[in-house]
């Protein structure tokens, strides 16, 4: 028992946080990205697929140029282009979501990995490590927070503008209407199914941003299937994080967290090397588990407090169309 | 649920062919030898030539557990479930098969029996634990399901490097070869084997009956079309569920012992061959009707394992089938959701229109 011991102690250094924070800005993007789409009531589940390849159109941009930042609108791109398709599919077509998303997550991760061949292996120029002056001199805070690139920092800024524009804005409060009461949205004037496209676009570009994030900073490089399994990651921590921004970026740091103890046990069982990476991926759907189980929410209904921070109820019309008469 | 008419089939192949002449185009080939190759390398060239039985046992040997998952999935689709976890309970099956095949000696018609029951329990109690998720946890099955893959994948790993490994050698290629008495009865020379063709089209044939002519099989339709009027109704909504995802798990189990005992004749790490989420994409562009399943597993496997062979010998990555298995089903679901459309747009417009 004192391998699991040693290996949690063993995370609570100053690097091994910092890298904590650094590795998760992918997965910020993301999921950012599809708690927006969510919340306005369109299911993006083609985020493994399409951030796979946003990451792949985002690496080659990248390395053909080697202009680093070029590869984050090509990657927006790509996202925002899956994501609209959805959007065309389920509004205009009355396709289900959830099987259009499915099936366009097949088809972008075999397009990633046909287009990719010839790149596997290929090193472009990395995001340049810029640490905030002033800031980063703070101890502790400094070197967890303020010693990454442009992109970790911008992760955290958009966590921070999503958070202020769902609760702080009036249009954040019509994002929330339109996945929640779309037909009163509707008879308050809101043009419902236009702000459905406008969202899911701005989430997909999101999702997409998240996978140049991580083909070009958290992991440089390409290989075969590179962001695999995130997305699902993704779509369990905006559940998880019971569709709020900010308990969203927590699930996200949980879930880097767990990977950062999971590799920590890894001199401690030697024989489990090849099985514990991927441990993180059912301990968080686990989680997701606990934060939906109706049986236990009830009981925690007596205790207001816990009650508050174990809810996760989703957006009321999600995955539903919105048809006017 | 519509079906296809002659046109809706016509235009999702025709943009399978332009998209698959598009890529390799961009990739720098000419377009004609992957696609032959693809087909010579499933069925040989010209098809099912005398002599190249192999290579046709081999693709019927992948269709086998694509069309069992499949008619698995129709069971779960009608019930209104997306059950994600399909990978997983062709994992278990597969597991619980590797497990019979080595611990238990018997004589050889038995074991083969054997190991069969035990995929189809394995997968049946994967599944079940899906549906117990759902029904008493209220977890969304999809993320259920999807845990429960990964956790699967990681237990079929742990298995092979560590209690399982190969005397002497611990490698994730495997584990040992099954004794002879353990592996499914196949003609000589290939993997062909006839019992397991048997049972996948039983398994169609039962899902098919299920679902014309039994009163089992309409009220999963009714719990998959309206869960909470079926509820009112007075059906154990619950039970049926569960009852859909044992099915389903127990013909995915079938599937995966198929993989273990008559394809790769030991557990590997991806044993399932990802045909779990292949059925997917099977069942949804069958329209859920068990009929369809046969040609369009036969044609999702030939796309499988010829384009297995696009890395050798055209130095092409072999992601090219998934690639056109995606396409085809994306555009016929565009290309039916499509027509919906402009037929009620007319409908709207002969009766004065309303709406616009």
């Amino acid at each position: 028992m004192s391998g699991f011991f040693t290996a949690f102690v063993d995370m609570f250094d100053t690097a091994t946080i910092a890298s904590i924070v650094a590795g998760s800005s992918a997965l910020m993007f993301a999921t950012m990205g599809e708690t927006i789409n969510e919340k306005a009531g369109v299911i993006n589940l083609s985020v493994d697929g399409s951030m796979m390849l946003a990451a792949l159109a985002g690496f080659v941009i990248a390395f053909q140029t080697d202009i680093v930042w070029l590869g984050f609108p090509a990657a927006a791109a790509v996202g925002m282009s899956v994501a609209l398709l959805i959007a065309f599919a389920s509004i205009k077509l009355s396709l289900n979501q959830v099987a259009v998303g499915f099936v366009l997550f097949a088809l972008c991760t075999q397009l990633s990995r046909f287009l990719g061949t010839n790149f596997v292996g290929r090193r472009p120029v990395g995001v340049p490590t810029w640490e905030i002056p002033g800031l980063s001199s703070i101890p502790f805070f400094g070197p967890v927070f303020f010693d990454h690139n442009l992109v970790v920092y911008l992760s955290y800024l958009t966590v921070i503008a999503t958070f202020l524009f769902m609760y702080r804005t009036r249009k954040g409060l019509e994002l929330q209407g339109i996945g929640e009461r779309p037909e009163a949205a509707h008879s308050r004037g809101i043009p419902v199914n236009k702000l459905r496209y406008f969202y899911t676009a701005l989430g997909g570009a999101l999702i997409g941003i998240g996978g140049a994030a991580f083909s070009l900073d958290v992991k440089l490089g390409w290989s075969d299937r590179l962001t695999r399994n995130l997305g699902w990651i993704v779509l369990a921590i905006v559940i998880f994080g019971g569709w709020h921004p900010l308990r969203a970026a927590f699930g996200v740091l949980l879930f880097g967290a767990l990977q950062a103890y999971a590799i920590n046990l890894v001199p401690e069982f030697p024989s489990l090397s090849q099985v514990l990476p991927s441990i993180p991926f059912p301990a968080m759907i686990l989680a997701l588990v606990i934060v939906n189980w109706k049986r236990l929410l009830k009981w925690l209904d007596r205790y207001p407090f816990l009650r508050a921070i174990l809810r996760s109820d989703p957006p009321t019309a999600i995955g539903t169309r919105f048809k006017v008469n | 649920m519509s079906s296809y008419r002659l046109t809706n089939l016509v235009l999702p192949i025709s943009v399978v062919v332009a998209s698959a002449v598009g890529l390799l185009v961009l990739a720098g080939t000419n377009p004609w030898d992957p696609l032959q190759l693809i087909v010579e390398g499933s069925i040989g060239w010209p098809p099912f030539e005398a002599g190249k039985s192999a290579k046709v046992g081999d693709t019927v040997m992948v269709w086998v557990p694509i069309a069992l998952a499949s008619a698995g999935l129709i069971v779960t689709f009608n019930a209104g479930m997306w059950n994600i976890g399909i990978e997983g309970q062709i994992i278990m099956g597969a597991i619980a098969a590797a497990f019979v095949a080595r611990e238990v000696s018997a004589p050889r018609p038995l074991l083969v029996l054997l190991t069969i029951l035990a995929g189809a329990v394995g997968g049946l109690l994967w599944g079940l634990l899906v549906g117990v998720l759902r029904t008493a946890g209220g977890v969304n099955e999809i993320f259920g399901g999807l845990g429960l893959d990964f956790v699967a994948i990681s237990f079929t790993t742990y298995l092979i490097i560590d209690p399982w490994a190969r005397t002497g050698v611990a490698s994730t290629s495997g584990t040992d070869i099954f004794p002879d008495a353990a592996l499914l009865p196949s003609s000589s020379g290939t993997r062909l084997s006839l019992l397991a063709i048997a049972i996948a089209l039983l398994a169609i044939g039962g899902v098919w009956i299920l679902f014309r002519g039994t009163l089992y099989g309409l009220k999963l339709k009714a719990v998959g079309a309206n869960l909470r009027s079926s509820f009112l109704m007075g059906i154990p909504t619950n039970r049926y569920l569960l009852g859909a995802f044992m099915i389903c798990g127990a013909l995915a189990g079938i599937g995966g012992t198929v993989q273990a005992t008559g394809f790769h004749f030991k557990l590997i790490p991806a044993i399932s061959g990802g045909y779990g989420f292949l059925a997917i994409l099977v069942v949804l562009l069958a329209r859920y009707q068990a009929f369809w399943v046969i040609p369009i597993s036969f044609f999702f496997a030939m796309i499988a394992v010829g384009s297995s062979q696009l890395d050798l010998r055209l130095d092409l990555n072999s992601a090219l089938g998934g690639v056109l298995q995606g396409v085809l089903v994306l555009s016929a679901m565009f290309g039916l959701g499509w027509a919906a459309y402009r037929t009620k747009r007319q409908l709207q417009e002969a009766s004065g229109g309303d709406s616009g």
